[in-house]
Formats: C-alpha cells, sequence, structure tokens
C-alpha cells in the first residue's frame, strides 16, 4: 500500500548495514506530518461552505492505524490545541475530540487487534462521522447555527479522503525509518 | 496489525506505571479540554491573541499560495473559456450596449445626485480603505466561516472594520494579529446583517447559514415582495457597515424572505479592502442623574 520511494531516497537507504534509523526522524516525522495537516486552513483555498476534510485528524487516525502505540494515548492534548490555533472552532474543541478520538482508538485496537485494511477504513469513518458532526455541535454551541446537513459533503468528502490520507501515512512511515545512522 | 507490546509491560514496574500515568494524562487531556471549551464558549475572545500568534506565524505562507490559487482559476477558465466561446461574445457584446446606456443614465443621476448633495451642504468623501490585502486563507474543514487576510494591527487594522472586494462586502475583522487578521465572513452563521432591497428600501436581514447561501429575512412580514434577481444591499444601521454596500442577489423565495447568492464569492476574489471604523450616527447623551 505505501507508495514507491522516489529514486534519490531509495539510495540513501540502501547501505543497510552497520546503519540504523535516526532516532530524531523517526520519532518527529508522525507528529510534524499531523501537524502540517492542521495547517490546512493556511492553505490557498477559501471555501464558503464547508468542504475539506480535517486533514490533520484523518492523518492522525491514519497514524494509529498503521502503527499503533507509535503516538502516546495523551498525543490528542497537544496535537489538538495546536488544530485549535488554526482550525477556527471554539478553542479546546480539538483538544476533547481528539483525546476521545484516542481513547477510542486505543480501546478498539486492544478489542479487535486484526483487521484488514476495509475494516480499517470502516473504522475511520465511524471516527470521522462522529468528530465532524460533534464538531459541529460545538461550533453551534460557541455562536453558530448552522443546520447538521451542512457537513453532509463534508464527512462524505473525508471518508473518500481517508485512504489517501493512509497512503501518505504508509509513505511518510518508510521514510522515517530509512537507515541514515551509522552505528 | 498484531497487538501493540506496550499494553501488558510484563514485570518492568517502570513501563507499568508509565503506561498507567499515560492513560491518566490522556484522561486529564480530555477534562482540560472541557475546561478550554468552556471557557471559550462564553467568551469566544479568550484565545484570541494565542490565535493571533499563529496566524501571524502562518500567513507568509498563505500569502505566497494566495497568488497561485487565483492564477490556477484562472487557467481553468481559460480552459473553459474555449468551450463557450462563440455564445459568450454575443451574449457579452449585448450586455455592453446594455450597460453604454446605463452607464449615460448613471451619469446624469451621479450629477443630479452631487447638486442635490451641494444643495444641501452634504459633503462626503470617499471612504479611503485602510489597507488592500489578499485573503490569506479560510477554515475550510470548520462549519464556521472565518478567513485570514495578510494585515494586522501593524498596518492599522482594528477589530470590527468592514472587509469588502470590488463586487461587494466580504466580512468584518474579529480578531486582529500584528500581520494577520481574522475575518467573519458574511456566510457564517453567527453573521447578521442588516439590509435593504436596492430598488425601494424593503429591510430585512440577511444571516449566513454556513453553506455559502444567505437567508434574507424581512423585517415586515406578511406579503414577501422579493422576486429572484432582486440586489441587496446594506442599510448601515447598527453601525458596522455602511450604508448601500452591495451584499447579495435574491435566487429563490421562501415563506418568509429569500435565499440569496453572495456577490463576493471569497474563493474568487484576489484582493479585499479593509474599511475604516464606521462612525454611526451618534446616540442621544443619557442625561445624568441628578442629586447626590
Amino acid at each position: 500500500m505505501a507508495p514507491p520511494l522516489p529514486s534519490l531516497l531509495r539510495e540513501i537507504g540502501k547501505r543497510q548495514i552497520n546503519r540504523a534509523p535516526s532516532p530524531i526522524l523517526a520519532m518527529s516525522v508522525p507528529w510534524l506530518l499531523v501537524m502540517l495537516g492542521s495547517l490546512h486552513p493556511t492553505w490557498p483555498v477559501i471555501a464558503s461552505a464547508p468542504v475539506m476534510p480535517p486533514i490533520g485528524f484523518l492523518l492522525l487516525v491514519a497514524w494509529q492505524q498503521l502503527r499503533p502505540g507509535l503516538f502516546p494515548v495523551w498525543a490528542g492534548l497537544p496535537l489538538g490545541l495546536f488544530d485549535d490555533l488554526y482550525s477556527g472552532q471554539p478553542f479546546g474543541s480539538a483538544v476533547v475530540l481528539w483525546s476521545a478520538a484516542m481513547l477510542g482508538l486505543d480501546f478498539i485496537e486492544h478489542r479487535f487487534p486484526w483487521r484488514g485494511f476495509l475494516l480499517n477504513w470502516l473504522e475511520a469513518s465511524g471516527f470521522i462521522a462522529a468528530y465532524l458532526f460533534l464538531s459541529l455541535q460545538i461550533a453551534n454551541l460557541g455562536g453558530g447555527a448552522t443546520p447538521l446537513v451542512t457537513v453532509v459533503p463534508q464527512v462524505v468528502l473525508a471518508v473518500l479522503a481517508y485512504p489517501i490520507a493512509a497512503w501518505i501515512v504508509g509513505g511518510a512511515d518508510r521514510f522515517r525509518l530509512i537507515k541514515i545512522r551509522e552505528i | 496489525m498484531a497487538a501493540p507490546k506496550n499494553r501488558r509491560p510484563g514485570y518492568s514496574r517502570r513501563a507499568q506505571y508509565g503506561n498507567f500515568f499515560s492513560y491518566i494524562a490522556a484522561l486529564v487531556g480530555l477534562g482540560l479540554g472541557v475546561l478550554l471549551l468552556l471557557v471559550s464558549t462564553g467568551n469566544s475572545g479568550a484565545f484570541s491573541g494565542l490565535r493571533g500568534a499563529a496566524s501571524d506565524a502562518g500567513a507568509p505562507a498563505g500569502t505566497v499560495a494566495a497568488s497561485g490559487r487565483t492564477a490556477s482559476q484562472g487557467l481553468w477558465a481559460t480552459i473553459a473559456g474555449y468551450f463557450t466561446h462563440g455564445s459568450r461574445v454575443a451574449r457579452l457584446e449585448q450586455e455592453v450596449a446594455e450597460a453604454r446606456v446605463k452607464l449615460a443614465e448613471q451619469s446624469a443621476l451621479k450629477e443630479e445626485n452631487a447638486r442635490l448633495k451641494a444643495l444641501v451642504g452634504l459633503t462626503e468623501g470617499e471612504t479611503k480603505p485602510v489597507a488592500i490585502t489578499r485573503l490569506v486563507g479560510s477554515t475550510s474543514s470548520s462549519s464556521r466561516r472565518f478567513a485570514m487576510i495578510g494585515v494586522g494591527s501593524n498596518q492599522g487594522v482594528q477589530t470590527g472594520m468592514a472587509v469588502r472586494s470590488p463586487l461587494g462586502l466580504v466580512g468584518r475583522v474579529i480578531e486582529v494579529g500584528r500581520t494577520s487578521s481574522r475575518v467573519l465572513l458574511i456566510t457564517d452563521s453567527a453573521s447578521s446583517i442588516p439590509v435593504r432591497r436596492a430598488d425601494d428600501g424593503i429591510q430585512a436581514y440577511a444571516n449566513g447559514q454556513g453553506d455559502g447561501i444567505l437567508r434574507i429575512k424581512l423585517a415586515v412580514t406578511g406579503i414577501n415582495p422579493l422576486k429572484p434577481g432582486d440586489a441587496i444591499v446594506t442599510t448601515g444601521s447598527g453601525g458596522i457597515y455602511r450604508p448601500g454596500q452591495a451584499v447579495a442577489v435574491v435566487v429563490s423565495l421562501t415563506p418568509d424572505g429569500a435565499l440569496a447568492r453572495p456577490l463576493s464569492n471569497p474563493a474568487m476574489t484576489e484582493f479585499v479592502a479593509v474599511d475604516p471604523l464606521f462612525e454611526a450616527p451618534e446616540e442621544l447623551p443619557v442625561p445624568a442623574p441628578e442629586g447626590q
């Protein structure tokens, strides 16, 4: 499922003997990728309706499904705080929902450990739909009055975009584990 | 994938405690989030300084990307143009002919207007914008509709200033950072603008719905006089938006008003102008209580 690496990167990882992945790269890439996803409100898309999938959340779920236990269970707090700075939701909305999602994903991971990608997608779809509807409710608490129907197209788009997020995460996972450090 | 090993870490006390406390930390994070939400929903400006600093940091990248946005839309329009060229030329030629006639009428009206204003002794200068900037980004995944612009308090932008494009009203500034600010778009569901029909001044409110359409609610209900194609402009009451600014065009009717399409689609807008604060007519001074 992971995309093939460009030839330059493949050359970097070619020498395997007495090489190991760099711990800095291996630890920082997942966090940075999710934060980059949270930055999408600064991307050049000016929308008059909520249409973009919540990219930071998609990437977090994808990481959690590819490498369960890579993020600590409390990762929803710092990553959610960062997302709230840009998302336009009432402050604290992503902190609550991402923390709850991390606990939920962790529970499912231990209850049903063996899953294929279709089952992963189904699970992620449930989380995405719940996340978007609850985000809407929280935004409405904070002063909005948007009807529930408005986010339905966004839910559909986000569910369809999930495999792309999983593909990106797969590529990033290969990248972060390239053996570049000499032992 | 197999279950991760860290759930049952074996006999190591240290690992067991670490595991336990990470779950505690997750629950604390959840509680902290609820607390933050309670504070921020009670007082929407509570974290505006933090958000301002964050958007200042993100704005430069957005400014570069914003020029790409308009360029790429131009590309699509160019490709689409090949297929609709002939019919459009014919239509545009007819529109130009009509517009020439209207222009002549307008200039006559303008002259008359200036004469009448001079008669009344009213001097009204053209409002000079505080700043002209690009729309840098928008909260495209949240149900709230905010946009960011590339100017802030360094350029003299203040909270409450109206933001407009050449086509019409875009929104108003609600949070100001140093070099970027946050704009509440008119399509946000918390935005409500006092408006009137351009022709005759029927009063109404234009409320955002969060999906790019405005809901026009008539101030006086009963018979619905609106028609599709009516232009909607601001009245200026309430003192936030200047009177007579174009807002939207009625698309379809509802029992208590209409649905209208905003004239300035933020996605197609390249540059926006930030207007200085509109000074509403002064209210009558409240008489000071006598005695004491």
